[in-house]
C-alpha cells in the first residue's frame, strides 16, 4: 500500500472528516495562509510600494459604508494604503515570523530536551532549573527583554535589516522550555526501554542513539504542543508589534496594522484596528483548535 | 580445560537510591546504596550455556547488564576472552562478538523502525557489509533463519506477534556474528506454547554456530532445558553454582530445595508441602550474616551472625553454614 493510500485510509483523515471544529478550522487557516502566501499575485495594491501611496486616498471607509469606494473593499488607512493588501501582506509577515520563531524553538528545546533527557545527572539539573526560572517568567517578557538587548547590542544602520529576526529570535527563545520539557519527559521514558540498550550493547554513540533512536519516538507530542504553540508565537509577534518594537510600520504585520488603527478608532475609523483584529484572531483561534484536534486525534486514548 | 568466553571475579554492583540531593540535606539523610550484586564471580566456558535463576529483584539482569558493559561493576572484574571487559568493548573487534536478547519484545525492538533496518543495525554499525544488496540479503537470511520470511523486513514490529518479535530480537542480535549472547529472561513475555519454540530455537542457534550463553531466567523448567551449568541467586548472591543436572538431582542449598520443592509434581499428589516462608528482604537493609537466614528451616545462631563462603564438594560451589556443618 503506497504512501497516499494509506493516509486517505487511517484513522487519522477519518477523525478529521467526523469533527466539524477541525474542518472549518482548516479551511478558516487555507483562507488565512492562501492569501498570505500569494498576497503578491492576489492583493489589489502594494502596500509597500510608497510610490502608489496617497493621502487623497487616506481613511477611505469600506465599500459597504455609505461613503465607501468600491476600489478599496475594506477602506484604507491613514497614509491611504489599501486595508485588504495591507492586511494580506501583513498575515505573510506574521505567519513567517511564527513560523520561523517556532521552528527555532523547536531545535532548541528538542536538542536541549533530548540531551538532558538522555545524559541525565549533573547536565540534565542545569539544563531544566535554566528552562524552570525561564518558564517563571511571562514569554512576552522575555521576548521584550531579549529584543531590547539585541537592538541595544546592533549597530543602527543594521537596524531595519534585521528587525525581522531580531524578532523571530526573540520570540523563539522565549518559548524554547515548554518543548524542553516535554521532549526531556519523553526521553526519559524512551531511554530506559531496552531498544535503547540494544543500540547501546553494540556500542552506538549517544549522539547516534539520541537521533535515530529517541527522536523519532519523541517528536509526536511536541509537535501538538508546536502546533498550539504557533497562534501563539503570532500572538506574541503582533503583541511586540503592537507594544511598537516589532517591525516598523513601512512594512507592518497584523500587530503594526492593530497599533496604528488603535490610534484612530476614537476617531471614527475603526476599520483601520478591526479588521486586522479580526484576521489575527480567526487565524489564531483555528490554529489552536486544529493543535486540540490534533492532540485527541493523536491520543489513542481519547478514541 | 576449554576456553573461558567470560570470567566475573568478585563482581560486586551498588546502586545510590539516595533521595535528591536537596531533600537529603535538608533532612539530614545519608547517602544509601542498594547492593544489587554481591561479590559474584562465575566463568562460562565456549560453547556452553550457563544459567542464572532466581526470584524478582535478586540481581539476575543487573548482572545480564554487566556482562555486556552496560554496567560498570562497583568492585571485582569481568573479563571477556581474558581482557578486562571495558578493554574489550572498546575495541569494535571484539565487541561485535557480545550481543544480548532482551525481555520484553515488545520494548526492544524501536517501533519507529522497519524490521529490516532493526536487524540491520549491528551489520551498518560494525561495518560488516558495505552494499545494500549484501545487506538485504544477509537480512532476509538472518530472518529466515530464525524461522521468518524474508519478506517480512519490510513490516514494523507491531505487525509482529510477542514470540515473531523475540524472534526478531534473535535475529538482530546473530547479525554482527557473535560467539557470546546475553539472554535476559528472552521467555519470560511469552506464551508457554511460544517459549518452547524460542528456547527451541535458541538451542538450535548455539549448536549451529557454537555460542555461549549467559542466560538468565526465574524459570526452572526453561532453566532446566537450557543449562550446562546453573547458579542460583538469592539477594544479590550465587548461593549454588554447578552443573545443572546436579542441581536439579541433588541440590544442597536450603533454597534451591525449597524452590524445587516447590515445582507440581503429577506423581505426588496429596503429598505435604513446606512452603517458603516469608518475603525476599529489601536489598537496601539486608539481613546480617546468610542474607537467606529469616526464611531458612535450617538457620542456627551462626548463620545470624556471620556470612557464609562458597564451599566447593564434588564440582559444586555452595554457600551455607548448614551444607558445610553437615547439618543439612
Amino acid at each position: 500500500m503506497g504512501g497516499l493510500a494509506r493516509f486517505l485510509d487511517s484513522d487519522f483523515l477519518y477523525s478529521f472528516k467526523r469533527s466539524p471544529v477541525a474542518l472549518i478550522s482548516a479551511i478558516v487557516l487555507a483562507i488565512c495562509v492562501g492569501a498570505a502566501v500569494l498576497a503578491p499575485i492576489l492583493a489589489p495594491y502594494n502596500p509597500f510600494d510608497l510610490a502608489s501611496l496617497s493621502l487623497m486616498d487616506s481613511f477611505h471607509p469600506p465599500a459597504f459604508e455609505s461613503e465607501g469606494d468600491a476600489s478599496h473593499l475594506i477602506g484604507t488607512d491613514d497614509q491611504g494604503r489599501d486595508m485588504l493588501s495591507a492586511i494580506m501582506y501583513g498575515t505573510r509577515i506574521s505567519i513567517f515570523v511564527g513560523l520561523l520563531a517556532i521552528g527555532f524553538a523547536l531545535t532548541v528545546g528538542i536538542t536541549v530536551g533530548l540531551v538532558a533527557g538522555y545524559m541525565g545527572g549533573a547536565v540534565d539539573a542545569v539544563l531544566m532549573r535554566i528552562a524552570d526560572v525561564q518558564l517563571t517568567f511571562p514569554a512576552i517578557l522575555i521576548a521584550l527583554l531579549v529584543d531590547g538587548i539585541l537592538r541595544a547590542a546592533l549597530p543602527r544602520e543594521f537596524h531595519s535589516k534585521m528587525e525581522i529576526w531580531v524578532l523571530i529570535f526573540a520570540i523563539g527563545i522565549a518559548r524554547w522550555p515548554q518543548f524542553a520539557r516535554t521532549v526531556r519527559g519523553s526521553t526519559l521514558v524512551e531511554r530506559g526501554r531496552e531498544y535503547v540498550m540494544a543500540a547501546q550493547v553494540i556500542g552506538l554513540s549517544s549522539r547516534r542513539i539520541m537521533i535515530s533512536h529517541i527522536l523519532p519516538n519523541v517528536l509526536g507530542p511536541v509537535l501538538v504542543i508546536a502546533t498550539l504553540n504557533l497562534g501563539l508565537a503570532i500572538l506574541d509577534e503582533a503583541t511586540l508589534s503592537f507594544l511598537g518594537v516589532g517591525l516598523a510600520p513601512t512594512e507592518p504585520s497584523l500587530g503594526t496594522l492593530i497599533r496604528i488603527g488603535n490610534n484612530f478608532l476614537f476617531s471614527g475609523e475603526w476599520w483601520i484596528t478591526i479588521f486586522p483584529g479580526l484576521t489575527l484572531a480567526a487565524m489564531v483561534l483555528s490554529i489552536n483548535l486544529l493543535g486540540d484536534w490534533l492532540r485527541d486525534a493523536l491520543n489513542p486514548r481519547l478514541r | 580445560m576449554a576456553d573461558i568466553v567470560l570470567q566475573a571475579e568478585g563482581v560486586t554492583r551498588d546502586f545510590e537510591v539516595s533521595r535528591p540531593l536537596l531533600q537529603r540535606m535538608l533532612s539530614g539523610e545519608a547517602r544509601r546504596t542498594l547492593r544489587a550484586v554481591d561479590d559474584v564471580s562465575f566463568s562460562i566456558e565456549k560453547g556452553t550455556t550457563l544459567s542464572l535463576v532466581g526470584e524478582s529483584g535478586c540481581g539476575k539482569s543487573t548482572i545480564a547488564r554487566l556482562a555486556v558493559g552496560l554496567y560498570r561493576p562497583s568492585s571485582g572484574e569481568i573479563r571477556f576472552e581474558g581482557q578486562p571487559l571495558s578493554a574489550a568493548r572498546a575495541q569494535a573487534a571484539l565487541r561485535r562478538r557480545m550481543n544480548m536478547i532482551f525481555q520484553d519484545p515488545y520494548a526492544s525492538l524501536n517501533p519507529r523502525w522497519r524490521v529490516r533496518d532493526i536487524v540491520a543495525e549491528p551489520i551498518r554499525a560494525f561495518g560488516l557489509l558495505s552494499s545494500a544488496k549484501d545487506i538485504a540479503d544477509r537480512v532476509g537470511q538472518l530472518l529466515t533463519q530464525v524461522g521468518l520470511a524474508a519478506a517480512d523486513g519490510e513490516k514494523y514490529p507491531h505487525e509482529f506477534s510477542g514470540g515473531q518479535r523475540q524472534r526478531i530480537s534473535i535475529a538482530r542480535a546473530l547479525s554482527s556474528e557473535p560467539d557470546f549472547l546475553v539472554c535476559d529472561e528472552p521467555t519470560s513475555a511469552l506464551d508457554v506454547s511460544v517459549q518452547a519454540q524460542i528456547l527451541n530455537l535458541m538451542r538450535d542457534l548455539q549448536q549451529q554456530f557454537g555460542l555461549t550463553y549467559l542466560f538468565i531466567s526465574h524459570n526452572l523448567a526453561v532453566v532446566r532445558h537450557m543449562s550446562d551449568r546453573l547458579g542460583v541467586m538469592y539477594l544479590g548472591r550465587i548461593v549454588e553454582l554447578g552443573a545443572g543436572e546436579t542441581l536439579f538431582r541433588a541440590a544442597r542449598h536450603p533454597y534451591m530445595r525449597l524452590l524445587l520443592e516447590a515445582i507440581p509434581d503429577l506423581a505426588m499428589v496429596g503429598r505435604t508441602r513446606t512452603p517458603v516462608g516469608g518475603e525476599v528482604p529489601s536489598p537496601i537493609a539486608p539481613p546480617p550474616g546468610c542474607t537467606f537466614h529469616p526464611r531458612c528451616p535450617l538457620a542456627n545462631e551462626r548463620c545470624r551472625v556471620e556470612k557464609p563462603l562458597h564451599a566447593v564438594v564434588d564440582g559444586v560451589a555452595v554457600a551455607c553454614h548448614a551444607v558445610a556443618e553437615g547439618r543439612a
